[in-house]
């Protein structure tokens, strides 16, 4: 099945086993604009599945609301530049309400963020921010690779109980794989393959294009699927054993989320590290533009060789 | 003379009691002013609803105790009203272990979950589409509970302020939205930061119709919050919009010379616990305020005696998955 429709099982199971998850968000009564909520209005009912104006801040907001109340929303924010019009709600609100109130109340919500590049969708439609997430105590961020990934993440998002960032890659909606109704734990990595000359630490679209990219070398892909917490132990041994770091993400390079990764590899192991990101410009539309912003197999390859 | 009116004697008065303490505890506070921190129990910025104690205590008065309540930056009134201890409050204002945030909160964020009180919030507006939340949160589970969500008349001017009343709207949510109409955005008046007709004419235009009262007249507040709930309960939004004054400065701090002695001295004399004593007698009131007095001077004390929160609960209470690291 698709990426789209492990996410739709994902909420389905979930919504059935437990009547306190709700959704909310845009347009999706109507199974989303990715279909990833596809027949749950039909199965579960207007007030479970609820169909909301197009007012960010309240989507957010009332999903924070909710959860205090008792409730477990799963809030569409549709892409992360959108959701940027529920700040507040995100970083003030759902990420510090536990902290503030002493315990008093939690927010066992999930927050839809989808990014990446989308093709000809130009600068407002096509970043990835999970450096601003990953950098807010409070918040759980994770960014699933697969199918399998877009189901089991995201059960356990909706399971933990915290406030997760929840970050599907656009560009990965109609991706197939197997999928099955298999368990997972957040903040744990995947070692996608294993390698022994350079750790290759990657997540969402770009470990496709890390499994693509050609290299003399044997390369060790990790894909980190929570970012935070990020699974340390994992990457640590496996830097450890090869001796070499590249960091690969789709997101702008400066102060990215790689640039933490690898300042920890370095701190804890003195070895060579590289980062490879998207260069500090937002996404032009013209398709030779947009493949500036572009992170693909052969970038991969040449940072590879540069070691 | 009856039961209610005293009752709503003593919620105002002890709420005024409350916020003079508070006040004076503050004294020197506020680094920004080149104060020691040291001197005073109550650090930070503090923000008093002193001259407010009407809107507060006329409209949880016609909450239970499971009703809920989102307040402001300037909750301390609304905290009091809803069933929150002093002792409670003035420990968390304190910064100490056992206040009901456990000292992580403080004025800001003061919260009481146990009365149902969802917190105090440090950003404009910001209550609302959590208070709106809550509210669905009642409706999707068949509840009979109301929220009453406070917010000021510099929020009306954010967006959120039209999202929620919108949203509770279109989804008919039992929520009482109040607007605590205290004349200034901080140092601004708020008038000349606000095009149209105002507070209400804005939630009529949106969906929402309620009221205008004198928000220094708490048996006006009283009787249009009664009104306005039972709508509330069976049909929907409402909105009560209570016009009072601001006696102190936007913030502890603030000494508010920017505003005009008469129109200071006019609010004074409209001292809504001045006026709701008229129907009170004298006796009455003055035991009233003696009460009051005399609690406050309890929770002080057991505020200055409550013990500081260990330092590792800084870790606490942070997020279950990925907590308590340093990176």
């Amino acid at each position: 099945m698709t990426y789209a429709e492990a996410a739709r099982l994902a909420v389905q199971a979930s919504m059935k086993e437990n009547a306190r998850v709700v959704v909310l968000g845009e347009d999706v009564g109507r199974g989303g604009i990715f279909q990833q909520y596809k027949g749950l209005q039909q199965e579960f009912g207007a007030s479970r599945v609820i169909d909301t104006p197009i007012s960010e801040s309240t989507i957010l907001g009332a999903g924070v609301g909710m959860a205090l109340a008792g409730l477990k929303p799963v809030v569409e924010m549709r892409v992360v530049d959108f959701a940027l019009c529920a700040m507040d709600e995100i970083v003030n609100q759902a990420a510090k309400a536990r902290y503030m109130f002493g315990g008093q109340g939690r927010v066992p919500l999930v927050a839809r963020l989808p990014i990446g590049l989308w093709s000809g969708s130009a600068a407002q439609h096509s970043q990835s921010l999970e450096a601003w997430f990953a950098h807010m105590p409070g918040l759980v961020v994770v960014a699933p690779s697969t199918p399998q990934d877009n189901y089991s993440l995201l059960r356990a998002a909706i399971d933990c109980g915290d406030p997760v960032i929840y970050m599907e890659h656009k560009e990965l909606w109609g991706l197939q794989g197997e999928v099955s109704s298999q368990e997972t734990v957040l903040g744990k990595a995947r070692i996608v393959r294993e390698g022994k000359d350079v750790t290759l630490v990657t997540w969402s679209k770009t470990v496709h294009a890390a499994l693509e990219a050609k290299t003399g070398k044997s390369v060790e892909i990790i894909d980190l699927r929570t970012l935070w917490p990020w699974d340390r132990e994992a990457v640590l041994a496996s830097a450890r054993k090869t001796g070499r770091l590249l960091v690969v993400h789709e997101s702008v390079q400066a102060a990215g989320f790689g640039a933490e990764i690898a300042a920890t590899v370095a701190e804890e192991l003195g070895i060579p590290v590289k980062r490879l990101g998207a260069p500090r410009i937002p996404v032009g539309y013209s398709t030779p533009l947009e493949d500036e912003a572009r992170v693909r197999a052969e970038h991969i390859s040449r940072a590879l060789g540069a070691f | 003379m009856s039961d209610r009116a005293l009752a709503l004697y003593r919620t105002m008065a002890r709420i005024r009691a409350f916020e003079n303490a508070a006040e004076e505890a503050s004294q020197g506070s506020v680094a920004a002013f080149g104060a020691s921190l040291a001197q005073a129990n109550i650090r930070g910025p503090l923000h008093l609803s002193t001259g407010q104690e009407a809107v507060a205590a006329g409209v949880c008065i016609n909450l239970a105790k499971d009703d809920y309540v989102t307040s402001t930056h300037r909750g301390h009134g609304h905290t009091l009203a809803k069933g929150a201890s002093m002792d409670a409050m003035m420990t968390e204002l304190f910064g100490r272990a056992n206040g009901p945030n456990g000292g992580k909160g403080g004025s800001m964020h003061l919260a009481d979950f146990s009365v149902g009180m969802l917190g105090a919030n440090g950003v404009v507006a910001a209550g609302m589409p959590i208070a709106v939340g809550a509210a669905h949160a009642i409706k999707i589970r068949r509840e009979n509970r109301i929220v009453a969500c406070f917010f000021g008349d510099g929020a009306i001017n954010r967006g959120p302020f039209l999202e929620a009343l919108n949203w509770a709207a279109i989804h008919a949510l039992p929520i009482l939205f109040v607007c605590e109409d205290n004349r200034w955005s901080a140092t601004t008046p708020t008038d000349a930061m606000t095009a149209g007709e105002g507070a209400l004419a804005r939630a009529t235009a949106i969906g929402v119709p309620g009221k205008q009262v004198d928000g220094n007249d708490v048996f006006a507040v009283d009787a249009a919050a009664q009104k306005l709930i039972a709508e509330v309960k069976a049909k929907g939004p409402r909105f009560l919009h209570a016009v009072t004054y601001r006696f102190k400065g936007h913030v502890s701090v603030d000494a508010a010379a920017y505003r005009d002695g008469a129109e200071v001295s006019r609010a004074l004399e409209n001292d809504p616990l001045l006026l709701a004593a008229r129907k009170l007698s004298e006796a009455d009131a003055r035991k009233v305020l003696q009460e009051a007095d005399q609690e406050v001077k309890r929770a002080l004390k057991a505020a200055a005696a409550a013990p500081w929160p260990d330092a590792r609960s800084a870790y606490t209470d942070v997020q279950d998955t990925g907590g308590g690291q340093w990176r």
